[in-house]
């Protein structure tokens, strides 16, 4: 172990000089900027304000805040709709299909996402494939407006996002002993009993994972909802973006983002205590 | 009580509570047949596991399925419990046919060999599983959770998370979950497996114990067959998918059906001979190594010229002085001490080795041989096993 001492002394002072360079002093500038004021020769003049946070309770931005809230929320339902069954069947195959399966989730990976966006788009528009499609088998007569709808953000949100609710989901079925299955069923349990009080606990912390992974940039992804939301689709991402690249007032950006940031921590927070309350009662429940 | 809540289920399980288990214990019927099995068979992708066979198990008895890894021994526990579907045949459960029933319908419940513990749930609610799958209420939930907490000891475990348990409290977890419901039969997939050697010990003892105080038929699978003879009623002797033979430990031990039988269930010294002629008192006379022996005849009906082995156990065999005319001559080549016995390896002078295990002496603690000492090999006579000649390849 002494050998090792300086190695890892390297490797720790890495790992938190990359941290502090790169994750915490960005994080503090950010948050001291949204305390700022805007200037428009020099983005940010120093003196303090709360402005930047009263403008974000405007109720245009509220009403941002929320929708893309909900599409967010819709996009990681519709995530673990697909994704959660997705990984119990791949998790259930013969072990020599897996590895095929499990790459054609990572294969789009290696297409840049926007790139991808931007093919949706194609699909979607009024002249896209899609519509041509329906057009020539003849079962619409004008072509369908789908592009530039909340359902397009969704839908592309799902696109870009679903393999990450599938990795987590995948790797905790993969842990997922067959025993226990056997247990429940030859304890008298049919397959609804089993899965909701065997498989879905066992499988939580993979569905938790995943939501977490698709929640957060659902709500970022500023391009995907420039690309196919219109100007009524907007994502808190699209608000941030606008204020630091387009509207120049750095410091409502910062404001939004940080918005953004305790907006999250506050529902992981909510989730923490309604599972560590769920846990409660359960064991009481088997002691009573 | 719970049994009457549940419809399908009605009258299959044992009929009285666990807490008077001690009052009114069933005593085991020799002749209620609790499962069959008619001809069943199961392959996996094409290469056979069981070959159509035929097994009864009765209520209330203690049966052990023997065999070699892979002689099917785990695949006919599924197909009891339900857990695989046989490719031909049925199986039925207290005369009725519940070859089609998933598992969660058959009123037998299984230890599995991982234990296969719910790792999210405590102990009382790990046993408590089976009692709510069939809707009891929940005060008859903890009454009979708790009794059966108290029968394997383990009360004070009830809130502990499986993790937090040794490997022993684990098992008796595994078998308090699996018998809680009264199944007609519980199913035992290898369960000591995993326990050391002391830890096994117990265990067996307290399996034998639970199995006469709650008096159902346990069907055990083991592939140690020490442990076989020592808990079973009977055991059933298994090798590649096919039943070897079927009987007590003591007929397996003493009157193996074939050389496999014989191998497996022990050590075992096997003579090739020939069948000389049928003495007029139904004794045998036969030709061993070029020495003439008489055998006992066990009415097996040999005639004079057929070819046998004759089997002898090495506690059975004698070793006598050189200077002794009986028996056949050899030289110790090998000897272990075992603590209780001293065990010889003899090589005869037909070349052929053997293994004699004789128990110390109080008169003659010192009693030992040289390596290369040489000796005369008898054995107690009539206590030889004779089997019909099998093809050196069978073995």
């Amino acid at each position: 172990m002494k050998l090792r001492t300086p190695f890892r002394t390297a490797v720790l002072a890495l790992i938190w000089g990359w941290m502090i360079v790169f994750v915490f002093l960005p994080n503090l500038l950010v948050i001291a900027t949204s305390f700022l004021t805007r200037d428009d020769v020099h983005f940010i003049r120093l003196e303090g304000s709360l402005a930047s946070y009263a403008r974000l309770l405007d109720p245009v931005y509220a009403g941002v805040f929320t929708h893309s809230l909900y599409m967010a929320l819709v996009t990681t339902g519709l995530c673990l709709l697909i994704g959660y069954p997705f990984a119990y069947i791949v998790s259930r195959l013969p072990q020599r299909h897996k590895p095929l399966l499990i790459f054609l989730v990572i294969l789009p990976f290696w297409t840049n996402s926007l790139v991808r966006t931007y093919a949706m788009k194609l699909l979607l528009s009024a002249n896209g494939l899609i519509n041509q499609f329906l057009l020539g088998v003849g079962v619409i007569d004008a072509p369908l407006r789908m592009l530039y709808t909340e359902g397009a953000v969704i839908a592309g949100l799902v696109y870009v996002l679903l393999p990450f609710m599938i990795l987590p989901l995948y790797a905790i079925f993969e842990q997922l002993r067959v025993d226990l299955l056997d247990a429940s069923a030859d304890l008298g349990a049919g397959r609804w009993r089993t899965f909701r009080y065997v498989v879905l606990p066992l499988t939580m912390p993979g569905v938790i994972a995943g939501c977490l992974l698709v929640l957060i940039p659902a709500v970022g992804m500023f391009y995907v909802a420039d690309v196919l939301g219109g100007a009524k689709n907007l994502l808190v991402g699209n608000v941030i973006k606008s204020q630091f690249l387009d509207a120049r007032d750095w410091p409502f950006g910062a404001a939004a983002s940080i918005g953004l940031t305790v907006a999250m921590g506050l529902l992981l927070y909510a989730y923490y205590w309604s599972v560590r309350l769920a846990r409660h009662r359960g064991e009481h429940g088997a002691l009573a | 009580m719970c049994v009457e809540h549940v419809g399908h289920d009605k009258g299959e399980r044992v009929p009285h509570n666990l807490l008077s288990l001690s009052a009114n214990r069933v005593m085991a019927s020799d002749k209620n047949k609790i499962v069959e099995l008619r001809g069943v068979s199961k392959s996996f992708g094409g290469k056979p596991v069981i070959y159509p066979l035929d097994l009864d198990i009765y209520d209330g008895e203690f049966v052990t399925l023997l065999g070699p890894s892979g002689c099917g021994k785990t695949t006919l526990l599924r197909l009891i419990g339900g857990f695989e579907h046989p490719d031909s045949g049925s199986v039925l459960l207290a005369g009725r046919d519940i070859t089609d029933l998933p598992p969660h319908q058959r009123t037998v419940n299984t230890v599995f060999q991982s234990y296969a513990l719910f790792p999210h749930m405590s102990v009382f609610d790990n046993v408590a599983y089976g009692l709510r799958a069939d809707a009891c209420p929940a005060a008859e939930v903890t009454q009979r959770v708790k009794a059966i907490l108290d029968l394997v000891q383990l009360t004070e475990f009830a809130a502990r998370r499986p993790d937090q348990l040794s490997g022993g409290q684990q098992q008796r977890v595994a078998i308090a979950r699996a018998v809680v419901k009264k199944p007609r039969v519980l199913l035992l997939d290898e369960p000591l497996a995993a326990l050391d050697y002391k830890l096994r010990k117990q265990m067996q003892n307290e399996l034998k114990r639970l199995q006469r105080e709650l008096g159902i038929s346990f069907v055990f699978v083991t592939h140690d067959q020490e442990e076989a003879l020592s808990m079973s009623d009977r055991v059933v002797v298994m090798r590649e998918g096919n039943i070897e033979q079927v009987g007590t430990p003591r007929d397996v031990y003493e009157a193996p059906a074939n050389l496999f039988v014989a191998r497996f269930v022990g050590e075992i010294n096997v003579f090739d001979a020939t069948v000389l002629e049928c003495l007029a008192d139904g004794r045998l006379a036969g030709e061993i190594a070029g020495q003439r022996v008489v055998l006992p005849g066990h009415g097996r009906g040999f005639t004079a010229g057929a070819r046998i082995h004759v089997l002898l156990r090495p506690e059975d065999l004698r070793l006598l002085p050189p200077e002794r005319e009986e028996g056949f001559g050899g030289e110790v080549i090998e000897r272990n001490y075992k603590g209780m016995t001293l065990e010889s390896v003899v090589r005869l002078d037909s070349g052929q080795q053997l293994i004699a295990s004789e128990f110390f002496d109080e008169d003659d603690p010192d009693f030992d041989y040289r390596l290369g000492e040489r000796v005369r090999v008898t054995w107690v006579s009539n206590w030889e096993i004779l089997l019909p000649h099998e093809a050196a390849h069978a073995v």
